[in-house]
C-alpha cells in the first residue's frame, strides 16, 4: 500500500471548484512535484495535504492514517514555503528547534539535533544569526532545516525556489534532492517551473485546471505526453497543420511524412503534428527519413546552442541545434532542409485540436 | 544673473522650508512645556527654586493618586493587550473581512464623550442592577479599569493591527502549525514576541491616556492622579505646574523602561527592530 494516498479530492470555494477528483498515490521516500500553470489548483492540493485547507470530498492518507479531518499541527508534516516564513523574532538555532520545543523534547535531546540540522544543510556556523542576517537562499535552508527536525512524515515544498535569483535556484535545487534522497523523506514539490520539476522529482504531477493531466517519470511526461495541454505546457513544441494519408503517413504542403503511431482519424483529415526543437536537425541521416523545407526567419546565437525560427509550411517550426565552430549558424531568409525520424514527431488527439484553448506555443 | 543660479537658489529655499516647519513644530510643543516648567520653579519670589516640586512631594495625596493611576494603567495595558491582540490576530487571520467593521468598533470611544460611556456605565452597572459593578469599592475599581481599556482601544487596535500588517500572519500562523503548534503556543511565542513594538507603542499611548484620565475616575470616585491634578490646579498656583511636569517626566521615564525591559529579553538586540519601535513611539508620541 502506498505512503500518501489521495483519493477523489475535490476542492471548491463558493461556485469554484478548484480541484477537481484528484487521485494519487505515492511512495514511501519517493519525491513527487505538482506542476502546472498558475492557478491550477497546485497549492490548494499541496494546503489540503498539509491540511490548512479541509477538502470539500475525497480522502487524504498518510501511513494508513486517514488525516483528511486532521487538524495540520498534529499531521506531523514538514513544510516550506515560498516566503521562507522563519520566524522573525528567533535565531537560527530557536527557529529550527521550534517544533521539538512545541512536541516537548528535553533541551538535550534539542541540542544535538538542531546541531545535527545546521551540518545537515551546511551552515553550522550560523545558529545565533536572526533570519534577517540570512541571505534568500541561506534562509530557505534554514526553513528546510526547521521543517525537518521532527522527522515529519511527508516534506511539503510549496514552490520554495521561486523567491531566490537563478544561480542559488539551480543549486539549491539539487541540494534538496541530495537531502531527500539521504533522507529516504517522501516529499511533495510544488512548482510551475518545469525544469525544477523534471530534475528534480521521480514522478510529475502536471495539473491543469484543477486536474491531473497526466502522471509519470520525467522522462515519460516529456516524450510521451498524454495530453494536449502536457505536450505545449513541457518543453517547447511546434506545431504543423497536415492531411491525413494513408496508414500512418501525413502530408504537409504535399511532403509525406511517416509516424511511429497511427494518427486516430480517417484518411483526408487534418491533423495536427507535433515537432520538439531539439528533434529536428539540419543535416540528414538514415533514420531521419522525414524532411521538410523552410525559410530562416530568425536564427539567435545562444551560446552553445543555435535557436532557429523557421517558416514551415505556412507555420513556424524551432529547430535547436549545438553550436559547432566550424559552421556558422544559417542566416535569416535561407533556405534549409529539416530532417527528423518517425519516433521525433507525435500527432496530437483531434478532440483537442482546438488552438485557443491551449497556453502560448513558440 | 546667470541661468543656472535660479534652479539652485530654488533648491536652497525648498531644503530651508522642512526646516522652518520642523523649528516650528518643535516650538509649538516645546515651548508651553518650557513655559510650565519655568512657572513651576518661580513660587518663591525673586528667586528660581523646587519649592513648589518640595510642596507636591510632601502630600501624600499625590503619592497615593499618581500610584493609584500608575497600576491601573499597567493594568490596562495587561488587559488591553490580552484583549487587542487576539481579536487583532483572529480577525486577520480568519475574519478579514470583518475588519472594517472591529476597525469601527474600536474607534467608537474617539466618536463616543467619556461622560457618555461612563454614564452608560452607571445605568448598567449600578448597584441595584443585574452586574451590580458599583455596589463594591473592588467592582468599580474593575470597572474602571475596563473603562480605561476601552478609552485606549482605539490607538492599541491600531498600533497592533499596524504591526500585524508588517508581518505575514498567514504564513507565520501556517508555519509553525505544521511544526505542531496550537493556537495559543502560536500567539504568545509566535505572534506576540513580532508585533512587540506595536503593543509597546499602543501600551504607551494607553500609560498617556490613563494618566491623565479625569471624567471616568472623577465619576466613578476613584482616587486617580486626574481628579486629584484639577482639585490642585483649582486651589493652588505653582503646584499644578509642578505636577504637570512631574507626570510628564514620569511617563516618558516608564515608557523608556518598558523599552528597555523590553529590549533585555533577547538573548541579542536587534538594532533594526529597536530603532523602528523607537521610531513608531516618537511618531506615535508626537501625533
Amino acid at each position: 500500500m502506498s505512503f500518501l494516498s489521495i483519493t477523489h479530492v475535490s476542492k471548491s470555494f463558493g461556485p469554484t471548484t478548484v480541484v477537481k477528483d484528484f487521485d494519487l498515490s505515492v511512495e514511501r521516500g519517493e519525491f513527487v512535484s505538482f506542476l502546472g500553470p498558475s492557478g491550477c489548483g497546485k497549492t490548494t492540493m499541496l494546503r489540503m495535504i498539509a491540511g490548512f485547507e479541509t477538502p470539500s470530498a475525497g480522502r487524504i492518507v498518510i501511513d494508513g492514517e486517514d488525516v483528511t479531518d486532521v487538524p495540520a499541527n498534529r499531521r506531523r508534516i514538514g513544510m516550506v514555503f515560498q516566503a521562507y516564513a522563519l520566524f522573525p523574532n528567533l535565531t537560527v538555532h530557536d527557529n529550527i528547534a521550534f517544533g521539538l520545543m512545541v512536541a516537548g523534547r528535553p533541551k538535550r535531546e534539542i541540542a544535538p539535533r538542531v546541531a545535527e540540522m545546521l551540518a545537515l544543510i551546511g551552515l553550522p556556523q550560523l545558529g545565533d544569526r536572526y533570519p534577517y542576517q540570512l541571505s534568500g537562499g541561506q534562509q530557505q535552508r534554514v526553513a528546510l532545516a526547521r521543517a525537518l527536525a521532527p522527522s515529519p512524515r511527508v516534506l511539503l515544498l510549496d514552490e520554495p525556489l521561486s523567491a531566490l535569483d537563478a544561480k542559488i535556484r539551480v543549486s539549491l535545487r539539487e541540494e534538496i534532492r541530495e537531502l531527500q534522497r539521504k533522507l529516504g523523506i517522501t516529499t511533495i514539490f510544488v512548482t510551475h517551473d518545469q525544469e525544477e520539476a523534471l530534475s528534480m522529482s521521480d514522478r510529475i504531477a502536471v495539473m491543469y485546471g484543477g486536474r491531473i493531466e497526466q502522471c509519470g517519470a520525467p522522462f515519460a511526461i516529456y516524450n510521451q505526453p498524454a495530453t494536449r495541454f502536457v505536450a505545449s505546457f513541457i518543453g517547447t513544441l511546434s506545431l504543423i497543420e497536415g492531411i491525413k494519408g494513408e496508414g500512418a503517413t501525413v502530408h504537409v504542403d504535399g511532403q509525406p511524412i511517416t509516424l511511429d503511431a497511427v494518427p486516430e482519424v480517417a484518411p483526408g483529415a487534418p491533423v495536427t503534428l507535433a515537432l520538439r526543437p531539439e528533434a529536428v536537425k539540419l543535416d540528414a541521416s538514415p533514420d531521419r527519413i522525414n524532411t521538410l523545407n523552410g525559410h530562416v526567419e530568425t536564427s539567435q546565437f545562444l551560446g552553445s546552442v543555435v535557436r532557429l525560427k523557421l517558416s514551415v509550411a505556412g507555420g513556424s517550426v524551432l529547430v535547436d541545434t549545438f553550436n559547432r565552430p566550424t559552421a556558422p549558424p544559417p542566416r535569416s531568409g535561407e533556405s534549409v532542409a529539416l530532417h527528423f525520424g518517425p519516433s521525433d514527431v507525435f500527432a496530437l488527439a483531434p478532440q483537442e485540436a482546438n488552438p485557443s484553448a491551449l497556453p502560448a506555443i513558440a | 544673473m546667470s541661468p543656472s543660479r535660479g534652479p539652485r537658489e530654488a533648491g536652497r529655499a525648498s531644503r530651508a522650508g522642512p526646516y522652518v516647519i520642523v523649528v516650528v513644530g518643535i516650538l509649538y510643543f516645546v515651548l508651553p512645556l518650557v513655559a510650565t516648567f519655568e512657572f513651576s520653579l518661580s513660587m518663591l519670589r525673586g528667586v528660581w527654586s523646587f519649592e513648589a516640586y518640595r510642596s507636591v512631594f510632601s502630600d501624600e495625596r499625590f503619592r497615593q493618586t499618581f500610584t493609584f493611576s500608575i497600576v491601573a494603567a499597567l493594568l490596562t495595558i495587561v488587559v488591553g493587550s490580552l484583549l487587542i491582540v487576539p481579536t487583532a490576530y483572529w480577525v486577520r487571520l480568519r475574519f478579514p473581512k470583518l475588519r472594517p467593521l472591529v476597525e469601527f468598533i474600536t474607534l467608537l470611544p474617539l466618536v463616543i464623550p467619556p461622560i457618555v460611556l461612563v454614564f452608560g456605565y452607571l445605568r448598567l452597572y449600578n448597584s441595584s442592577s443585574f452586574l451590580p459593578f458599583t455596589g463594591s469599592a473592588n467592582g468599580t475599581y474593575v470597572l474602571l479599569v475596563f473603562g480605561y481599556v476601552v478609552l485606549s482601544m482605539p490607538y492599541m487596535f491600531r498600533a497592533v493591527d499596524t504591526g500585524m500588517a508588517a508581518i505575514d500572519i498567514r504564513t507565520l500562523t501556517e508555519a509553525a502549525e505544521s511544526l505542531g503548534a496550537n493556537r495559543i503556543t502560536i500567539l504568545f511565542r509566535v505572534i506576540l514576541p513580532n508585533v512587540r513594538a506595536a503593543v509597546l507603542s499602543g501600551a504607551f499611548l494607553s500609560f498617556a491616556i490613563v494618566i491623565g484620565e479625569f471624567v471616568l475616575a472623577s465619576l466613578l470616585n476613584q482616587p486617580a492622579f486626574g481628579p486629584y491634578l484639577a482639585l490642585v490646579g483649582t486651589n493652588r498656583a505653582y503646584e499644578p505646574s509642578a505636577l504637570a511636569i512631574i507626570a510628564f517626566a514620569v511617563t516618558w521615564i516608564c515608557m523608556g523602561l518598558l523599552q528597555v525591559a523590553g529590549r533585555q529579553r533577547r538573548k541579542q538586540p536587534n538594532p533594526r527592530r529597536s530603532i523602528r519601535s523607537l521610531l513608531t513611539l516618537s511618531r506615535r508620541a508626537r501625533g
